[in-house]
């Protein structure tokens, strides 16, 4: 580790603390006060788009409206989706020619886009079409990214909203949070930072690829595309799908470390801002901050494993006469090295967002351990824009719950008690990740049809069954790349694993927010512990390392934890 | 106090004797299901079993050692047991209190009313076949047969084998003393009572109930941590079984055995173990206090409680107000004032006039046998007069209200001075009430009568607001009456000139701003209030309905009861919470013991991971096993007696509990597992 | 419910064109009217004007002459349609073999050059297409080409290290040298080498 790295590290960790009371009230301006905060212009483009919309702005939605709209817009989009993809060989924008895709990738690839996973079995530059890759992806990227939101923002107002049970059960219109989250945040957002993006070299063209001849003789195609665009809002939105098969490592996405900057800026930006906006939507920006100081230790902690790691060499090269000054340059790039690659690396899963600047596979045991681990945690280090918040508020409940009865009170939360249909919704939240990633891991580690993708053998091929599952339970996109997950088992399997991931914990998500806006508010007293100071802090951080620990480090020690006391030995496979 | 309050030992021979036989007879898996924790349990062990049977059958080759198999197998048949155990336990002392509770409900005679009309005539009929609305005629030396509320006649009735408080009580019908309870004993009179509960409803009954474990029913907070313990256990039972096709990838046999007792060791076991003995016990605790709750529900909603609505009369003060000082008007010798103070009050009874008498004996050594006092003429106090006093040789001496006074010494053609209008105001500015004492037509001064706060009732408050519970005092005094003695009591709030309606717009006041509310009450007037109230605290001396709307009633009818309610409730609620909390810490070590003790075969680059350095992979599975069974066994004792309450606010105790039972929990069984290992090397076990 | 389902529809379709059309179209349009070169590429040139490739995608770079860039594998090396890493770990057999392939090979092109060999000189880039070396990497190979260049080495250092970038604002990512301005700055300065180098390992997959 040198000091310039953590340089780099605390410059990008003091822009998200900058950015995010700023960020935090806009949003609220955005989604709680019902104002125009883009000018008259906007408002009424906003108001024309309800019309197009059908739908009456006014009118607010119970949670099961609210999930019923959320669930049946989504399943539009997977649709919509796949017709585009199957159909692009028809379709315009299309200047490589490339066919239709097949079916099984196909119904992946919608399913991961919708549920703002982003995982890719193909690879963008051989596959995909631009109009696939614009209106097909990149339209999920933002919906996805304003869904996510939209559910965190209920489940906020469940907590916060406070009319008891006499007062209203609903929650806000999930059409109005749609709208407004992609007109006011994401929209603007994007389209300047796209620009800024291009202004440093990332391309946006709708040009055919350019074959050249190089300086060598040889004969160079180069790829070209609206990059930029789709670069933006994968990153804002936490999405991760690369318009390349290198993601974010390509040099035509990220093709400077400043641009590399931007990009680990805006993956934090939103999900930092929402810590903010939740700790003025509960009068306390206290309970905001104090979720902000948890995801903080858990994103450092995980960083100072993962930097150490990597820094360290790889332990293949053991005995060659090779200067490993750089630390693991395998799958990384020059121009970011160790230090910009493991804060990469770390944010992308702390974050549900994926997107990768350098090859997770290769790195070594416990630096690819961090990521696995990250999105394991349920990835509510800051998360996924909207999933982080409502990840980390299911783990306040029960965090809550452990206190609440430690202190010898009804557990309660801003003011609402934690009863026990509450807890039986988290915990279904909870167990949905054991269930699919373990349970498909368990089989895909003794079928043919696993087994035979992986790129590795030993210790490490588990680690990348494991990885695929968790990044696709996790919603988060990035992978042990060397797995050739482009087969009907694993295309089917992680399709599934998405979905599943995504929407079997919205459901109790939304769920405890229709239980909890109805509450009685209990006034707070001396006997209510706080949950705006750093013993609940941390309190959180230990229920979320334990409850991940717990689950997943029977798995974890058959995969990386044996790989890595492995490697310490030098040994190969 | 009351005499049961020293009872059953923690492991008292016989009910350990009993809870042993118990534990087995519990093993029947249709009992166990109720527990789906110990239920994986029972079921490992089963399955274990079954292979350890097999492995001595078939001796295959390839499997773990026999031994092993038998011994973890026999492990996991004793954390059943010892959870059993631990319930039976519970139930058992439950069961020696419910004993005791019952011994009053001894089989009697009982006089019915024939047609239930008072003049009907008399049948003799077994209590137990006693219905609600019977009449019942009690004599003295009778048992009264069962709850019941008095409809005619006054009696004085012992009720020491419910309270342990031998002075005999007065009960009479009409007011707020007509509740009897069965069992108790009526020393002289005869009354008719009817009876308000049908057999085997009565309150004790239902408390019995209760205790015994048999109708006790899971309150809110034990189902949602029953709810998450079953979702832990799904998530090891996934963790766990998936790892035997995790770890063929790495071509790694597991013995189904090393799975099972990973499972075991990981799933709540010591919680969930414990959980039903820790809700018997908290009930058994409260019972002890003499407080009979009519459910679990209403005990941790006690652990709850915000605001504390106080009787001032009773429960903060002694009943009755007392003579403090006399206040002589100037040119008035103290003696003087105090002599007639204390003739003016010799023939009142009322602790009101014997305070008076006492203060002027002590303090001024006025004589209580005063010549010619005995022949005098008592007159005494009526409504419209509002004072009483002594009329002998000549003299008229009254005492009264300072107005009264003033009125009659000026129709004797006295006048009143202007310093005893001032002398009364300051009186009341401090909370005390004014009594002005006249010679004939000449005012003397002013008696100083003041409520007396109980001793020691300061500090309950202090403890009460150190919990973060506001205390409100009610009182029909004025509002400067109410506050000085509210400053004195040290509570937080007061309601002055209290009616039924106040008090109950007060709780619903309260509760609007979310707030939790307890309080006691005896009164009829009362009852709806109670009911309104979250914890409505009856006491055994007041009417039936104040018992009826209440959710508890103290046997001792001691309002300062309260505090030992709520905290019984807050540490029934802590005590599942801290236990919850070490069980799942404890399963950071035990991945350390057995982890790397299944892995070790296949990857020997694992050892390190051994951070305990267990003797083998079989010992470091069994001693796993052993700890996890063990613990149960250990813990019993603070189940049962629940975890040490201490006022403290809520951050503080957080943080005292996460140390104790988190980090501790961590760390406790890194040392036990450690300590099993060496003692099975040592007995070359291993 | 079909009220919501219809709603449903018309929201798929109104937020895919505004997002899916309109936006990539607006900020296509943009960037062509800010930044047109950046946007199509930043295509470098050579002496006579051709595209040569992009300043920002590395090539196969085989002869001696040349610097030479990162094992890739990307295709064959450096196959913009096929981007990607090795996904080797690091306790992978292949990983360990490649390696000690190449730095047998470094070492036979390379006798000059002092030991050890930096070691992004023999593990693959994350996207297979790094444009650029660590600026140790490239002036390790500088007696190679200065020998086979026919210049001094001195400079053919200077070259490098006058093409060398410093982090950026100071303090994000690592130094580095861009292969291909290099060669294009060598070729300028001392002419474009005959193409009958030797041919020393070509892809370097």
């Amino acid at each position: 580790m040198t000091l310039v790295g953590w340089v780099q590290v605390l410059v990008f960790f003091a822009l998200i603390v900058a950015v995010t009371k700023p960020l935090g009230v806009f949003m609220h301006r955005v989604f709680e006060t019902g104002e125009a905060p883009l000018g008259r212009f906007l408002g009424r483009i906003e108001n024309s788009i309800y019309k197009l919309f059908g739908v009456d702005p006014k009118r607010e939605q119970d949670w099961k409206e609210y999930c019923f709209a959320l669930l049946a817009f989504s399943a539009l989009g997977v649709l919509v989706t796949y017709g585009i993809e199957r159909l692009q060989g028809h379709l315009p924008f299309n200047p490589q020619h490339f066919p239709g895709v097949p079916q099984e990738l196909a119904f992946n690839t919608a399913g991961s886009f919708v549920t703002n996973t982003n995982w890719q079995s193909y690879s963008g530059e051989s596959t995909m079409s631009y109009l696939t890759q614009m209106a097909g992806l990149a339209w999920h990227n933002f919906t996805s990214a304003a869904s996510g939101i939209a559910v965190a923002l209920c489940l906020a107002r469940g907590f916060t909203r406070r009319g008891g049970p006499a007062g209203p059960k609903t929650l806000g219109n999930f059409w109005v949070d749609l709208n407004r989250s992609i007109l006011y945040v994401l929209l603007p957002l994007s389209f300047l930072f796209a620009l800024v993006l291009v202004s440093q070299g990332v391309i946006q063209n709708l040009k055919p690829y350019l074959d050249v001849t190089t300086l060598e003789g040889a004969k160079q195609t180069l790829t070209l595309g609206p990059v930029a665009s789709q670069e933006a809002i994968k990153q804002l939105g936490t999405n991760g799908g690369g318009f390349f098969n290198a993601n974010a490592a390509h040099p035509f996405e990220n093709p400077t470390p400043f641009t590399n900057l931007i990009s680990l800026f805006l993956i934090f930006a939103i999900p930092a801002g929402l810590t903010y906006t939740y700790g003025r939507m509960a009068k306390d920006s206290k309970q905001g901050w104090i979720l902000f100081a948890a995801m903080s230790f858990l994103f450092f902690a995980g960083l100072v494993v993962c930097y150490h790691a990597e820094a360290g060499g790889n332990s293949a090269f053991a005995g060659l006469p090779l200067q490993q000054t750089l630390g693991n340059m395998e799958g990384k790039e020059a121009r970011f090295g160790v230090a910009a690659s493991t804060l990469y690396a770390t944010v992308t899963t702390d974050a549900s967002c994926g997107a990768v600047n350098a090859m997770h596979d290769s790195f070594t045991a416990l630096g690819g351990l961090v990521p696995l681990v990250n999105i394991e945690l349920s990835e509510v280090v800051f998360g996924g824009v909207g999933a982080g918040l409502y990840g980390m508020l299911i783990f306040v409940v029960l965090s809550v719950f452990i206190a609440g009865l430690m202190v010898g009170r009804t557990p309660e939360y801003l003011g609402k008690k934690v009863e026990a249909k509450d807890i039986q919704l988290a915990t279904l939240y909870i167990l949905v990740f054991p269930i699919i990633i373990l349970g498909f891991a368990a089989w895909a580690a003794v079928s043919a049809m696993g087994v035979s993708s992986l790129n590795n053998n030993g210790a490490h091929g588990l680690s990348e069954i494991l990885y695929a599952f968790s990044s696709a339970a996790g919603n988060n996109g990035s992978a042990f790349a060397g797995l050739n997950a482009n087969t009907p088992f694993w295309n089917i399997a992680l399709g599934i694993s998405m979905l599943a991931g995504r929407f079997l914990m919205i459901v109790p998500a939304l769920g405890i927010a229709g239980a909890m806006v109805a509450k009685k508010v209990v006034a707070p007293s001396l006997g209510t512990f706080p949950t705006n100071g750093p013993l609940f802090a941390f309190l959180l951080v230990s229920v979320i390392l334990i409850v991940g620990a717990l689950t997943f480090f029977p798995a974890l020690s058959l995969g990386p934890i044996v790989d890595h006391f492995q490697s310490l030995q030098g040994k190969v496979f | 106090m009351s005499s049961k309050a020293q009872t059953v030992s923690l492991f008292d021979r016989d009910i350990t004797r009993r809870a042993i036989g118990e534990s087995f007879r519990k093993l029947s898996p249709r009992m166990v299901a109720k527990n789906p924790v110990m239920f994986v349990v029972e079921v490992g062990s089963a399955l274990t079993t079954v292979l350890f049977l097999r492995d001595i059958l078939l001796h295959p080759a390839g499997h773990a050692p026999i031994w092993f198999t038998g011994a973890v197998s026999l492990w996991l048949w004793f954390t059943v047991l010892f959870a059993n155990f631990a319930e039976a336990v519970a139930e058992g002392r439950g069961k020696a209190q419910a004993e005791t509770l019952r011994k009053m409900r001894k089989e009697t005679l009982a006089r019915r009313l024939v047609g239930g009309k008072l003049e009907g005539k008399e049948e003799e009929i077994p209590s137990s076949s006693l219905r609600k609305g019977d009449l019942v005629v009690v004599e003295a030396n009778q048992l009264v047969p069962g709850d019941g509320e008095i409809i005619e006649g006054i009696a004085s009735v012992d009720e020491s084998a419910i309270t342990g408080e031998s002075a005999p009580v007065i009960r009479e019908s009409g007011g707020d003393r007509s509740a009897v309870t069965g069992g108790t004993k009526v020393l002289s009179d005869r009354i008719v009572i009817r009876i308000v509960s049908d057999p085997g409803e009565s309150f004790l009954d239902r408390m019995i109930a209760l205790v015994e474990g048999a109708a006790r029913q899971k309150t809110p907070n034990e189902i949602a941590l029953h709810i998450l313990l079953v979702g832990l256990t799904i998530v090891f039972l996934l963790a766990c079984v998936t790892l035997i096709p995790l770890a063929k990838y790495s071509s790694l046999t597991l013995s189904v055995t090393a799975i099972v007792a990973l499972l075991v060791c990981l799933i709540p076991t010591t919680i969930g173990g414990l959980l039903s003995a820790i809700g018997i016990a908290g009930m058994d605790r409260l019972l002890k206090k003499n407080v009979i709750a009519t459910s679990g529900r209403a005990v941790e909603a006690a652990g709850d409680v915000d605001t504390l609505l106080l009787d001032k009369t009773g429960t903060i003060t002694h009943g009755n107000r007392m003579a403090s000082e006399f206040l002589p008007l100037p040119e008035v010798r103290i003696e003087m004032l105090a002599e007639a103070a204390l003739l003016a009050s010799l023939a009142d009874e009322t602790p009101e006039g014997r305070s008076i008498v006492l203060l002027a004996n002590e303090k001024y050594a006025i004589p209580a046998n005063a010549p010619g006092a005995s022949t005098g003429t008592f007159v005494p106090f009526t409504a419209q007069t509002r004072m009483s006093g002594l009329d002998f040789g000549g003299r008229s001496i009254r005492k009264g209200a300072v107005d009264s006074i003033g009125k009659y010494v000026i129709a004797l053609g006295g006048r009143v001075p202007a310093e005893l209008g001032e002398l009364a105001a300051r009186i009341g500015d401090s909370g005390g009430t004014p009594l002005a004492v006249a010679d004939g037509s000449r005012v003397l001064g002013i008696i100083h009568l003041k409520d007396v706060v109980k001793a020691g009732i300061r500090e309950r408050f202090k403890r009460f607001h150190a919990m973060g519970i506001r205390t409100v005092m009610i009182t029909g005094d004025n509002p400067r009456t109410a506050a000085a003695i509210a400053r004195e009591a040290g509570v937080d709030d007061f309601l002055a000139e209290a009616t039924p309606e106040a008090k109950m717009r007060l709780i619903k006041d309260e509760q609007a701003k979310g707030k939790l509310v307890a309080m006691t009450g005896d009164g009829t007037n009362d009852a709806p209030a109670l009911a309104q109230a979250d914890v409505g605290v009856a006491m055994n001396s007041g009417t039936q309905a104040a018992k009826e709307a209440g959710n508890m009633v103290d046997l001792d009818s001691n309002p300062t009861k309260l505090l030992e309610i709520v905290e019984v409730g807050k540490q029934l609620l802590m005590t599942r919470g801290t236990l919850t909390t070490f069980s799942i810490a404890n399963d950071v070590a035990k991945y350390f013991a057995i982890l790397p003790a299944m892995f070790v075969p296949v990857f020997p680059e694992i050892a390190p991971l051994n951070v305990m350095h267990l003797a083998s992979p079989y010992s470091a599975i069994l001693s796993a096993v052993v700890f996890n069974a063990l613990i149960i066994v250990l813990l019993i004792p603070l189940a049962l007696k629940g975890v040490r309450y201490r006022p403290l606010g809520a951050a503080a105790i957080l943080r005292r509990s996460l140390l104790i039972y988190g980090v501790g929990g961590v760390v406790a069984p890194f040392v036990g597992i450690k300590l099993v290992d060496l003692a099975l090397e040592a007995l070359h076990l291993v | 419910m079909r009220k919501e389902l219809l709603i449903a529809l018309r929201a798929t379709v109104v937020t895919l064109l505004l997002t899916g059309l309109l936006y990539p179209l607006a900020t296509t349009g943009a960037a062509e009217l800010l930044f047109s070169e950046r946007a199509n590429g930043s295509l470098a040139r050579g002496d006579t004007g051709q595209v040569v490739g992009s300043e920002l995608i590395g090539q196969v770079f085989a002869t001696p002459p040349y610097l030479q860039g990162r094992p890739s594998a990307a295709g064959n090396g450096y196959d913009p349609t096929a981007s990607s890493g090795s996904n080797l770990g690091p306790t992978s057999k292949k990983l360990r073999d490649r390696a000690i392939a190449d730095v047998a090979r470094l070492r036979k092109e390379n006798p000059d050059a002092p030991m050890p060999i930096p070691d992004d000189l023999v593990t693959a880039s994350a996207s297979g297409l790094d444009p650029e070396l660590s600026p140790e990497a490239a002036l390790w190979q500088a007696p190679r080409i200065a020998r086979a260049r026919g210049v001094a080495e001195d400079r053919i250092r200077a070259v490098i290290e006058n093409r060398t970038e410093a982090r950026d604002l100071g303090f994000l990512g690592e130094p580095r040298v861009n292969v291909l301005e290099v060669n294009l700055t060598l070729d300028q300065q001392f002419g474009k080498p005959h193409p009958a180098g030797p041919t020393a390992a070509a892809g370097t997959r």
